[in-house]
């Protein structure tokens, strides 16, 4: 019997982890670029105070708030995929289980940057240890967040006792010693015999288990934190589910993202993350996609009918108010979202109609941008009722026109258009934290209405965070294999067996 | 042990702001530019504003006008949103009925701040500063508990701050009588919007002691809360205009 894993393997999963060529040194230096300003910005805000922002009274939480929903939601997609696909025991998960249980934990990390950012006095942080009351809601977030970043760190790690054995085993000659001492010690004398496999099964599926209500649990206590102060527009049960889904709905976006930027780092991972990975986790998304229709319908429907004097003003303003751009900017985007991944799934029939064309296509999504932003800038000039109505409508026959015509370009394209609807779910999605937010703080009961827009200082400190978030990513896989060896190991002994 | 409440009756109340002044020079609150008021940083513990606050002050047209104003202190809940949501009980409610601040533990995050249905609470974005010659007419009270600051001295950039009913005056009240070998008694003891009320539109006192003015007040026809079902039982009284 040939051996599963060829010279081949080797060739391509572990020698680029030794080779620091300049594309590995170009990457570091842009990412470092990019987060520098954040981190000289951050040190002013310490310095100063939190009036570096544009945080007032009654807005009292701004950016680092929305980021920090944000980057917990993201984190959601390892456990989606790694456990959940594990207990199920879906094989085409095998060879992404470590891009995403990697990002959960990641994902954790910079979120819980963000607390410490928002913080007034971050040099007090030890007192929610001291002087922590278990009645915060605050301190659910600070237990669960610790405890899903433990757990996930403890399962990313179990995962990788067998490549890092392989690492060990592999590592070239020339290597820095460091690097042959680091692999020895952290694979804990792992040496795959059948003990040690039966160990590690049942350990990961533990810890799977253990890792699927810690995950709810931490969205549940993020929403706990808005709905628990019952301010009009968070004042809703709803709130938790709601999380969840966005949670998982953004991380599978961000999966797909992570992965194709790694097979485009190394194109050598394409033999490995083929095009039924995004077929088949495609299939979720488009679930996802819906449940979170659902639960939008839900929240906005209710609201709107009732007209009850202190929500109703908070919904207005998403509705038609200030917030209207970036409530439907984020729906229009769930939209193409949902109309892409269908177009995916369905048979790609050549049209000669110009309105399936590419070009017709193109031409119409500039349209459509360009009157979104005519009504999203609410120009004075504009205002009318047969103005804006006809301008919505321009907008809607547009938004259609485009999809149609793009669909052909869609369907031919599996991967790009994979990417493009996970980069719109990632925006809607920190979109729609931001709808959440805002809205609410901006419309106080009793305080004047005020408004608030991110300063120089919180946008470069939201930049350097996925500055961070990347650096982290990239840096991690420069010393430790992306695509989880052992499991496509696994995968293939299994094929070899079933197919006889 | 006494349960400290204010009554504030807007019929007599004249929207004279005296109450704001006499708040900030007794609580040292700081004091801060035009363009930072302008932009919601302003710390007015004791605040006097125009009700309902989300339309036009002027209802109507002229002559035929109405405007009714609204000064607002602390509620000092006895359900407060800020005590349940602090993460490190730098905010809690003692004994006698005072939703307190520890400015020394707290950790600004804000949660108490968000969490007021009244937006009482104030977060200190810079250090504090004073204009002029303010800075030499600091109070120079001082009131720590277990080490802690809680009183009028001024408080560090980072940390939220509240109306406290000026409760180092109720603790400088006793610390007298003891010093005079007497008992305490509840009218020795006002905060300082009360006392320079113009149009004597406070009352302060004890809302269990049935004879104190507050808990007579507290039965009239006119007696309300601000939104009262915000669901904090807040505890500071209106007596309503009309």
């Amino acid at each position: 019997m040939q051996p599963i894993l060829t010279a081949q393997d080797r060739e391509n999963l572990v020698s680029p982890l030794f080779k620091f060529d300049r594309q590995f040194w170009m990457t570091i230096a842009v990412l470092s670029v990019i987060t520098l300003p954040g981190l000289a910005l951050y040190v002013r805000q310490l310095f100063l105070g939190l009036g570096v922002t544009d945080l007032n009274r009654p807005v009292f939480w701004g950016a680092y708030l929305v980021n920090f929903i944000f980057l917990i939601g993201i984190s959601m997609a390892g456990t989606v995929i790694s456990a959940v696909l594990h207990l199920l025991h879906i094989e085409w998960r095998r060879p992404i289980t470590r891009i995403a249980e990697s990002l959960t934990v990641f994902g954790l990390m910079t979120a819980g940057l963000q607390i410490i950012m928002d913080m007034g006095r971050p040099d007090r942080l030890i007192n929610t240890i001291l002087y922590g009351r278990l009645q915060a809601p605050l301190m659910w977030d600070i237990a669960s967040l610790t405890l899903y970043l433990l757990t996930a760190s403890f399962a990313l790690y179990l995962q990788l006792i067998p490549d890092i054995a392989f690492m060990r085993d592999s590592t070239p000659e020339n290597a820095p010693t460091w690097r042959k001492k680091l692999y020895s010690t952290l694979s804990l004398g792992w040496r795959g015999n059948k003990e040690q496999w039966t160990r590690l099964e049942k350990a990961i599926t533990t810890v799977s288990v253990i890792l699927i209500p810690i995950g709810v649990s931490l969205h549940t206590v993020t929403s706990w934190l808005f709905s628990t102060t019952v301010q009009p527009g968070w004042k809703s049960t709803i709130l938790g589910p709601y999380f969840v889904v966005g949670a998982i709905y953004s991380g599978i976006g961000l999966l797909f993202i992570a992965v194709t930027f790694a097979t485009q780092y190394n194109h050598h991972l394409k033999s490995y993350i083929t095009d039924t990975f995004y077929k088949n986790l495609g299939w979720i998304f488009i679930v996802m996609s819906f449940v979170w229709f659902y639960f939008t319908l839900n929240e906005t429907l209710v609201v709107t009918t009732e007209q009850e004097t202190l929500e109703f003003p908070v919904m207005a303003a998403k509705l038609f108010g200030e917030f209207a751009p970036a409530f439907w900017g984020m729906n229009v985007l769930m939209v193409a979202t949902t109309w892409i991944l269908i177009a995916l799934k369905v048979p790609n029939k050549a049209s000669s109609n110009p309105l399936f064309k590419t070009t017709t296509g193109l031409v119409m999504t500039v349209l459509a941008v360009v009157t979104f932003i005519a009504l999203a800038l609410n120009i004075p000039t504009l205002h009318g009722a047969f103005v804006e109505l006809g301008l919505l409508i321009a907008f809607i026959v547009f938004f259609v026109l485009a999809l149609l015509g793009l669909t052909g370009w869609f369907q031919a394209h599996l991967i790009p258009s994979t990417v493009i609807a996970s980069a719109f779910v990632l925006f809607g999605m920190w979109l729609e934290r931001w709808n959440i937010l805002m809205p609410t703080l901006t419309h106080a009961r009793i305080i004047p209405y005020t408004t608030y827009f991110p300063t120089v200082t919180e946008v470069a400190l939201t930049i350097s965070t996925f500055g961070i978030l990347t650096l982290i990513f990239v840096v991690f896989y420069k010393f430790f294999p992306s695509i989880s060896i052992w499991e496509v190991e696994a995968g293939r002994a299994l094929e070899i067996k079933n197919g006889g | 042990m006494a349960n400290w409440c204010m009554v504030i009756d807007l019929e007599k109340c004249v929207a004279c702001q005296a109450c704001s002044v006499a708040c900030r020079m007794e609580n040292n609150t700081p004091v801060v530019s035009p363009e930072e008021a302008k932009n919601g940083r302003a710390i007015r513990w004791n605040d006097v504003f125009p009700l309902p606050v989300h339309i036009a002050p002027e209802q109507g047209e002229y002559p035929n006008v109405k405007t009714h104003y609204a000064t607002r202190p602390c509620m000092h809940c006895e359900n407060a949103p800020c005590v349940k949501t602090c993460p490190v009980q730098a905010t809690y409610i003692d004994e006698e009925g005072i939703v307190r601040q520890n400015y020394d533990r707290c950790i600004g995050c804000r949660f108490c701040t968000v969490s007021c249905p009244y937006g009482v609470r104030y977060f200190n974005w810079y250090a504090p500063q004073w204009e002029g010659t303010l800075e030499n007419h600091l109070n120079p009270d001082e009131l720590s508990v277990n080490g802690s600051l809680e009183g009028p001295a001024v408080r560090p950039v980072g940390v939220v701050e509240k109306c406290t009913y000026c409760v180092h005056r109720l603790v400088k009240a006793r610390e007298r009588a003891a010093a005079e070998g007497r008992e305490f008694r509840a009218d020795e003891y006002v905060p300082a919007c009360v006392q320079t009320c113009t149009g004597k539109a406070r009352y302060f006192g004890d809302l269990d002691d049935p004879d104190s003015t507050v808990s007579q007040l507290s039965k009239s026809l006119r007696a309300t809360h601000l939104l009262e079902d915000s669901g904090a039982h807040p505890k500071t009284l209106y007596l309503a205009e009309g």
